[in-house]
């Protein structure tokens, strides 16, 4: 199985030259997750909708959660703000968290607003259909990935070495920068990526599993996994706190995208092929 | 894929092509259209599938938790204090008069107070309660366990759903399908911990909580512990009740099999 760095070592020289960068597994992988995650995120933010609020242990602490969206009413009822309370602080997020306009532009009482969320209005049930639907498939996905992942020789490429890690603060220096490394050396994943991938490769399964959590069928087959989480809610906002690390990924893995070459790179994630520019001295 | 396989081919790709241009598209798909219901409906299979599997090896218990642990609140969900004739002229006697009815494919039907429920093997469990909209409380809960009722009754061989029929009308609708049911199939209504409780946290059941009886099915979702249970049947199919979905939420579109 072809990764990264066990491709045949290209021709670097003064004319650029094509490599296979990604696998075909690893390609499809790739667009099967982001779809799947997409959906997951958006159906994930409507089922939080039903109670837009978080907490800690097995129960529910319905007085003190410590962060909720909430919305506040004039006299005849109508929704005037929205409020986010996190860790006992409120702030007025009307428009984005607690209160919005729907559909039919009238403000609503609502955790996320409806164009983050699937389907737009709220509808428990149907957001449930979409997540465990796409929860399956991003699990199937991430099973084909996992064990391409250990059988083949991936692994290594996102396995930070010790000379990676001493690397850090010059790898640092040159994103903030916006030196990308050319040539051969962008064959490799720099310490950065490795991290960052790692960190995804291990999120996910602690993201399902908090999900699964939350499953009372699945507390009783497997009593060890709500102590795990310290209880149901917990589970509940690891999940949700897993899932905002990863739109944080996908946010800055977007903008590496488009600031490191974008063509190239979407080339390599499509076809496979990644163009080397010759030696950048 | 081969055909006869749980998802086919189009199907995926339809739906793969749903939900990627739904979000995309500003939502002018239809995400309730038939095709896209259907092909989320597999999941719902494959998840009940799934999970009965995990649960089949031995009769897996749904935890239990020490007295410290039960919820000072416990947030009363649906009705809270139904407005039936004949549900407020019991509940005016404190149910001395009331009785649930037992029947459908039973060997003996049959009719029984608070008393004759009270005499009937019971269990006593605290749990904690998983509400669909993502909130949990943990309580204490006693009541006639379900086996033993049925036991009684005999059930006959064509039996495969235990249905339960309450007092609550949680929507008004013409036709009368707003009224609160819901049905649970035989593994579920044997299950040990399945009771019909008459007693909360060391109490007499609240109305708020479902008096004078209520039914706990530990290992699912709140929406399935139908509460002023008035009337159970032993049945072959629920395509008949309500919307045929075998439930008032599942009519609504939540998941029957409520176990995720």
């Amino acid at each position: 199985m072809a990764s990264l760095s066990s491709t045949a070592a290209p021709h670097v020289g003064a004319t650029p030259s094509v490599v296979l960068r990604h696998t075909a597994l690893v390609r499809v992988c790739h667009w099967v997750n982001a779809l799947c995650f997409l959906i997951l995120l958006m159906s994930g933010l409507q089922i939080f909708n039903a109670r837009p609020a978080l907490s800690w242990g097995q129960a529910t602490d319905f007085d003190h959660p410590f962060l909720s969206f909430s919305a506040k009413q004039d006299d005849s009822g109508d929704v005037t703000a929205g409020e986010t309370t996190l860790f006992g602080r409120s702030f007025d997020t009307t428009g984005l968290f607690g209160a919005s306009r729907g559909s039919d532009g009238e403000m609503e009482e609502r955790g996320f607003p409806s164009w983050a969320t699937l389907p737009a209005e709220q509808d428990l049930a149907m957001g449930r259909r979409w997540h465990f639907f796409f929860a399956w498939l991003l699990v199937i996905n991430g099973l084909v990935y996992a064990v391409n992942l250990t059988a083949g020789r991936h692994l290594r490429d996102l396995l930070p070495s010790r000379a990676d890690l001493r690397a850090i603060p010059r790898t640092v220096r040159d994103h903030a920068l916006l030196r990308f490394p050319k040539g051969e050396e962008a064959l490799r994943y720099n310490v950065l990526q490795k991290l960052a991938y790692l960190s995804v490769v291990v999120a996910f399964p602690i993201l399902i599993l908090a999900g699964l959590t939350m499953s009372p069928a699945m507390d009783s087959a497997f009593p060890w996994l709500a102590p795990l989480f310290h209880g149901r809610q917990s589970a509940r906002t690891v999940h949700f706190v897993l899932a905002a690390y990863l739109v944080a990924f996908v946010v800055v893995h977007l903008v590496m995208v488009l600031v490191s070459g974008v063509i190239n790179n979407m080339r390599s994630m499509i076809t496979g092929r990644y163009r080397i520019e010759g030696d950048a001295r | 894929m081969k055909r006869g396989s749980l998802l086919s081919r189009r199907a995926v790709l339809r739906g793969v092509a749903a939900g990627g241009l739904l979000p995309l598209a500003g939502c002018s798909l239809d995400s309730r259209a038939p095709g896209v219901m259907s092909m989320l409906d597999k999941a719902e299979s494959l998840t009940g599938a799934a999970q009965r599997a995990l649960l089949a090896p031995r009769i897996a218990l749904a935890p239990e938790y020490p007295p410290g642990a039960i919820s000072s609140y416990f947030k009363p969900n649906g009705s809270i204090d139904p407005d039936d004739p004949d549900y407020v002229s019991a509940r005016q006697t404190g149910f001395a008069d009331w009785k649930l009815a037992v029947a459908g494919l039973v060997e003996r039907p049959m009719s029984l107070s608070l008393a004759d429920l009270r005499a009937l093997p019971s269990r006593s469990q605290i749990t904690r309660h998983d509400c669909v909209e993502g909130w949990s409380c943990i309580g204490q809960w006693r009541g006639a366990q379900l086996s033993a009722l049925l036991d009684a009754a005999g059930l006959k061989p064509q039996a495969r759903f235990i249905a339960f029929f309450c007092a609550d009308t949680l929507e008004q609708t013409p036709d009368n399908t707003g009224r609160y049911y819901e049905s649970i199939d035989l593994v579920d209504a044997f299950h040990p911990q399945t009771i019909l409780a008459y007693e909360m946290n060391y109490a007499p059941l609240k109305v708020e909580h479902g008096a004078p009886l209520r039914l706990r099915v530990e290992r699912q979702l709140g929406y399935k512990m139908a509460k002023y249970v008035m009337r159970i049947e032993a049945i072959d199919s629920f395509a008949a009740l309500g919307h045929g979905r075998g439930g008032f939420w599942e009519d609504r579109g939540y998941e029957w099999y409520a176990g995720i």
